[in-house]
C-alpha cells in the first residue's frame, strides 16, 4: 500500500513540476523569449559558482566524516602498506592540486565569461606556447609518479627475504585453505584430482614423502610479527582474490595457475586491537574477485602472532596424513580393529 | 573522392518513393530514423539498467529491511521481500552489461554516429543504409535475447558484467552460468555483429561521402570522434567475439581453452586440464579497455562541438584535440593489461602497461585544457546542452584523476576490485559519457523532431543529476580506501567494511532521487516530441556545421536541392567580430586567416 502511495506522490510531484515548467515556457513568450533566456542564464551563471563553494564544502564535511573510517586513518599492519601508504599520499596530493585548479578555472570561467550585452568573445584558436606547457607539465609530473610507482611495484612483486615464512593459501567456493609444510619445510606434491573435501581439501598427494608432514587448516592462517610471510596462492574452482586490506595488498586465486604474493606483518592483532580501539579487529582476508553467489561471505582471517604463540599453535597441529589415515598416526589412542576399519573405508 | 560523392548525391534526391509506416518507422533506412531507433532502444535499456541498479542500491543501503513489493516485483528472486543473493548478482551483472553496451555504445554512439554523419559531413545518407538497417536490427534482436535470458528459470547470468571464467563457464559454480549464459553470449555476439556493421559503415562514410571542400581538417571534432570511436570497435570487438566463442566451447563441447585443475564442491574434479583462466581475461580486456574509449569518444566530440558553439569561440587547439583523440585511439589498445595488475601478471610486463597507462594522461589534460581555454574570454550562453557539456568536463577530470592512482600498479594493488574502482569508472566514463549523451541529446533534438525541449525541465534535470552524480561516487572513494571491495551482497559480516552501513544508505536514497530526476527528463523527452515548441528557424544555435542548413524537418536525402559547399572550418564564431559565419559561406576577400 505504502509503495502505491509513494508512487503516487512521486507522480504528483512529477507533474506539479512539469506544468510549471511548461508554465514558465509560456511566460518567456510573453516576456520575450531573449528576456528570459538572459534571465535564466544569469540564474545559471550563479549556480556555477554556487555549485564550485557548494561542492568544496561537501568535500570537506564528506572528508570529516569520512575519514576516520578509511584504512589511512590507521597505520598500515605491513612494511609494504607503509609504502604504499607514503605513495597514496603524494599521489592524492598531486592530483588533489590539479584537481583543485581545473575544477575552479572551470566553473569560475562558466561565471565570469558568462553571456553579457557588451562582451566581445576573444577569438582564440590556438597557441603551441600554450599547448606545449600543458603537455610537458603532465608529462614531467607524471614521470615522477611512474619512477615512484614502479620502484614500489617491483618491491612488492620481488623476491622475498631468505627467512620469509610459506603458507599455501588455496580459495574454494566459499572459503580459505591454508597449508604449512610442516617439518621438513617443503610442501608435498598435490595434484587436484586427489581432491577429497573431507580429508583431503586441496589434493595432496600422499606417496609424495614431503607431504605426510604437511598441515591444513580452514579459514584461519597463523603468521609471525616481523616475519616475511610469502603465500603461494591457487584455487581450486573459479577465480578468487586474497584480499588483505590492511595489509594494502591483494592477489588473485587462479586455478591451474599459482601466484605469489610476499609481506612482512607489523603488529600482532592483539596490538591492532588497541591501535584500532576496536576489540572486535581481524585482519579479514576478503575475496576481492566476483566468485558466486557466496561471493560476499567468503572470510578467511589472519592471526598475527609473536613467535612464542606461533610455536605453540603450531605444536598443537597435527599434520593432515593422520586425518586421512587416523590408523598410522602415531599419537593416536589405540583404537580396536573395527573403528580403523571404518575410517579406511571412509576415505 | 568527395566531388564523386556530391556527384551521386545529385541523383539521389530526385527519387520520389512513397514510404508506408513500415519503411518509415520500422525498417527506415533513412539514417536519421536509424538513429531515433537507436536513441529510443537505449532509453528503454537506460531504464532498465538504471531501475536494476536502484533495486540491489535497496539492498545495498537496507540489507535488514524486507519490502513485500519486491516480492511481487521479483517473486522467488525476493522471496519476503528482501533480494536474494542471486537476485542481486544478476542485477549488479545485468545492469553492467547492459549500460556498458547496449546505452553507452549502441545508445551513444549508435545514435550519434548515424545522426551526425552524414549531417555535418555533407552527405545524404551512410554510404551502405541498408547495413545501416541491419546494424540497428542486429541491435534489436541482441536486446530481445538479453531480456529473455531474465526470464530463465535458472535466472539471468550473475557473474560480473566481465564473465570471467572458469565461473562463467560453469553452471555447477553458479546458477546464473546456466542458460542464462547461453543467452548472455549469444546477445553479445549478435551486439558484436551489430557494432561492426554500424562502425564499418561510419568509417566507409566519413572517408568517402564528404562533401565538396570538406577536407579532414575541415571535419567538426564530433566526426573525428565517431571516427576514431569506430575504428576501435571494428578493431576490437571481433576480439571480444572470438574470446566469446571459445568460451562456448568449453562451455558445451568439452574443450579446455580457459579451464584446468578444476574441482567443483557437489560434482568433483573437471576433466580439463591445461587451460588458462587468464587468456579468458587479456582477450575480454583487449576489448574492454578500447570500450572505455568508445564510450567516452563521441562524448568527447560532441561535448568539444557544443562548448564552442556556447561559448562563442572556436574550440581552442583544433589540431591538437585532434591529436590528443588520435593518442588516446592509439594507447586504448596498449593498455589493457592494466586490469590485470593483480592477476599474477609478469612484474616487467606490469612495468610496461603502468608507463602505457599513465601516458594517457597527457592527451587528456591536453583535452582538459583545452576545454577550460575554450570558456575563457567567451560569451557562454548555458543552454541545457551546454551545462551537460561543463558537467562532462567537471566529472572527466574528478573521474581522470583517479585512474592516474588506480593505473599505477602499486597503487591498484591496494585499490583493485574495491568501492574506488566503482566511483572511478563510474565518474569518467559512466557519468561523463551520460552526460555527453545527454548533451547531445538537448543540442539536437531540435534537428531530430524539429521542435525544442522544455528548457526549465532540462536546468532541473541538470542540477540535480550533477549534484546527484557527486553525491553518490565522491563519498565512494572513502569505501574504496578502506578497502571494501565491490560486488558484495551485504556487508554485515566484515569487521572491516560494516561501518559504511548508513553511507550505504545515504548513496542508496540519492541514487533513487536521481534516477526519478532521469524519468522527468524522459517525460520532458516524449513530451517534447508531440507537443514541445516548434523550432523556427533552420539555426536555432546559431551555428557553423551542415546540419544546421538543411530544412528543419529534413526529410530523407537531408537537402532538397544541392548539397552545401564547404569553404572554411567549423569554429569561426567571433572571427573578425562577426558572431559565427557557417562552414558554406565562402572566404571573403578581406577576411584575417587564422
Amino acid at each position: 500500500m505504502s509503495l502505491y502511495l509513494s508512487i503516487a506522490i512521486i507522480a504528483l510531484i512529477f507533474v506539479v513540476i512539469f506544468q510549471i515548467a511548461k508554465a514558465s515556457e509560456h511566460v518567456s513568450v510573453l516576456k520575450g523569449e531573449e528576456e528570459s533566456r538572459k534571465q535564466s542564464n544569469k540564474i545559471n551563471g550563479f549556480l556555477m559558482v554556487a555549485f564550485l563553494v557548494l561542492g568544496f564544502v561537501g568535500v570537506y564535511v564528506c572528508n570529516e566524516y569520512l575519514f576516520s573510517k578509511t584504512l589511512l586513518a590507521q597505520p598500515a599492519a605491513s612494511v609494504q602498506g607503509e609504502k604504499l601508504d607514503e605513495m597514496l599520499w603524494v599521489t592524492l596530493a598531486i592530483t588533489g592540486i590539479v584537481f583543485v585548479i581545473t575544477q575552479v578555472l572551470l566553473f569560475w570561467f562558466a561565471y565570469k565569461y558568462q553571456e553579457q550585452e557588451n562582451r566581445k568573445p576573444f577569438f582564440f584558436a590556438h597557441s603551441t606556447k600554450l599547448e606545449l606547457i600543458w603537455t610537458a607539465i603532465p608529462a614531467i609530473t607524471l614521470t615522477v609518479l611512474v619512477v615512484f610507482g614502479l620502484r614500489n611495484w617491483f618491491f612488492f612483486t620481488g623476491e622475498p627475504p631468505k627467512n620469509a615464512m610459506v603458507v599455501e593459501v588455496t580459495g574454494k567456493q566459499f572459503g580459505w585453505i591454508f597449508r604449512y609444510a610442516g617439518k621438513d619445510a617443503v610442501f608435498g606434491k598435490k595434484y587436484y584430482k586427489n581432491i577429497d573435501p573431507a580429508t583431503n581439501a586441496v589434493g595432496i598427494v600422499w606417496d609424495d614423502k614431503y607431504s605426510q608432514d604437511d598441515i591444513l587448516t580452514e579459514q584461519t592462517m597463523y603468521v609471525v610479527k616481523g616475519t616475511p610471510v610469502k603465500l603461494i596462492i591457487g584455487s581450486r574452482d573459479v577465480v578468487h582474490d586474497v584480499g588483505l586490506s590492511h595489509f594494502r595488498l591483494k592477489m588473485d586465486a587462479v586455478p591451474g595457475i599459482p601466484t605469489t604474493m610476499w609481506f612482512t606483518p607489523k603488529y600482532t592483532t592483539k596490538e591492532m586491537k588497541e591501535i584500532t580501539g576496536n576489540p572486535n579487529f581481524a585482519y579479514e582476508i576478503s575475496c576481492d574477485q566476483m566468485c558466486g553467489n557466496g561471493h560476499y561471505s567468503m572470510k578467511g582471517i589472519i592471526e598475527v602472532v609473536d613467535q612464542e604463540e606461533y610455536d605453540m599453535w603450531m605444536a598443537k597441529q597435527k599434520p593432515q596424513y593422520y586425518t586421512a589415515f587416523p590408523e598410522k598416526d602415531p599419537t593416536a589412542v589405540i583404537v580396536t580393529d573395527s573403528t580403523a576399519a571404518v575410517a579406511t573405508a571412509k576415505m | 573522392m568527395s566531388h564523386e560523392a556530391v556527384l551521386h548525391g545529385h541523383d539521389d534526391h530526385s527519387h520520389e518513393h512513397h514510404d508506408t509506416f513500415l519503411t518509415k518507422y520500422v525498417f527506415s533506412q533513412d539514417h536519421k530514423m536509424i538513429a531515433k531507433q537507436f536513441l529510443i532502444t537505449g532509453m528503454v535499456w537506460a531504464v532498465l539498467g538504471g531501475l536494476m541498479s536502484v533495486l540491489f542500491r535497496l539492498q545495498l543501503g537496507y540489507p535488514e529491511a524486507s519490502f513485500p513489493w519486491l516480492e511481487s516485483l521479483l517473486g522467488k528472486w525476493a522471496k519476503g521481500g528482501q533480494i536474494t543473493p542471486e537476485a542481486y548478482y544478476a542485477l549488479v551483472t545485468t545492469h553492467g552489461t547492459v549500460l556498458v553496451f547496449f546505452v553507452l555504445t549502441a545508445g551513444l554512439s549508435g545514435t550519434f554516429a548515424n545522426f551526425l554523419i552524414p549531417l555535418q559531413i555533407g552527405a545524404r545518407d551512410m554510404a551502405s543504409p541498408f547495413m545501416n538497417m541491419l546494424s540497428y536490427w542486429f541491435f534489436f534482436a541482441a536486446s530481445i535475447v538479453m531480456l529473455s535470458s531474465m526470464f530463465v528459470e535458472t535466472g539471468p547470468f550473475s557473474g560480473g558484467w566481465t564473465a570471467y571464467p572458469p565461473l562463467s563457464a560453469l553452471g555447477d559454480a553458479s546458477p546464473g552460468s546456466k542458460s542464462g549464459m547461453d543467452l548472455w553470449i549469444i546477445a553479445m555476439a549478435l551486439f558484436v555483429v551489430s557494432s561492426l556493421l554500424g562502425g564499418l559503415n561510419y568509417i566507409a562514410t566519413i572517408l568517402n561521402m564528404r562533401t565538396k571542400g570538406m577536407s579532414m581538417t575541415r571535419l567538426p571534432l564530433t566526426i573525428w570522434a565517431l571516427f576514431f570511436t569506430a575504428v576501435l570497435g571494428v578493431l576490437s570487438f571481433p576480439v571480444l567475439l572470438s574470446g566469446l566463442i571459445l568460451l562456448i566451447f568449453d562451455r558445451n563441447f568439452g574443450t579446455s581453452f580457459y579451464l584446468s585443475d578444476i574441482f567443483v564442491n557437489g560434482v568433483g574434479a573437471l576433466s580439463n586440464e591445461g587451460g588458462s583462466a587468464i587468456l579468458y581475461q587479456h582477450l575480454f580486456w583487449f576489448l574492454g579497455h578500447p570500450e572505455v574509449y568508445i564510450i567516452l569518444l563521441p562524448a568527447m566530440g560532441m561535448v568539444s562541438e557544443i562548448m564552442s558553439i556556447n561559448s562563442r569561440k572556436p574550440i581552442f587547439g583544433y589540431m591538437a584535440m585532434l591529436g590528443s583523440l588520435f593518442s588516446i585511439a592509439v594507447l586504448a589498445f596498449l593498455v589493457w593489461a592494466h586490469h590485470m595488475f593483480v592477476t599474477g601478471l609478469n612484474p616487467f610486463l606490469g612495468s610496461v602497461f603502468v608507463l602505457l597507462t599513465l601516458l594517457i594522461a597527457v592527451p587528456s589534460a591536453i583535452k582538459v585544457f583545452n576545454w577550460l581555454t575554450t570558456l575563457w574570454r567567451g560569451n557562454i550562453r548555458f543552454t541545457p546542452a551546454m551545462l551537460f557539456a561543463i558537467g562532462f568536463v567537471s566529472l572527466f577530470i574528478s573521474g581522470g584523476l583517479t585512474g592516474i592512482w588506480l593505473g599505477n600498479a602499486a597503487l591498484d594493488i591496494h585499490l583493485h576490485d574495491t568501492y574506488f574502482v566503482i566511483a572511478h569508472f563510474h565518474i569518467v566514463m559512466g557519468v561523463a559519457s551520460m552526460f555527453g549523451m545527454f548533451a547531445g541529446v538537448y543540442h539536437w533534438f531540435p534537428k531530430m523532431y524539429g521542435r525544442h525541449l522544455n528548457n526549465s525541465l532540462g536546468y532541473i534535470h541538470f542540477w540535480i543529476t550533477m549534484a546527484g552524480a557527486y553525491l553518490i561516487f565522491w563519498p565512494m572513494h572513502y569505501e574504496g580506501l578502506a578497502g571494501m571491495p565491490r560486488r558484495y551482497f551485504d556487508f554485515s559480516i566484515w569487521e572491516s567494511f560494516k561501518q559504511f552501513a548508513e553511507l550505504n544508505r545515504f548513496i542508496s536514497t540519492v541514487s533513487m532521487i536521481v534516477f526519478a530526476t532521469q524519468l522527468l527528463f524522459l517525460m520532458n523527452f516524449f513530451y517534447s516530441i508531440f507537443k514541445g515548441r516548434r523550432v523556427t528557424t533552420k539555426n536555432p544555435w546559431l551555428a557553423n556545421t551542415l546540419e544546421w542548413t538543411t530544412p528543419i524537418n529534413p526529410g530523407h536525402g537531408n537537402w532538397p536541392g544541392e548539397i552545401p559547399e564547404v569553404h572554411r572550418w567549423p569554429y569561426d564564431y567571433s572571427k573578425d567580430g562577426v558572431d559565427f559565419i557557417p562552414q558554406d559561406v565562402p572566404v571573403g576577400a578581406d577576411e584575417t586567416s587564422h
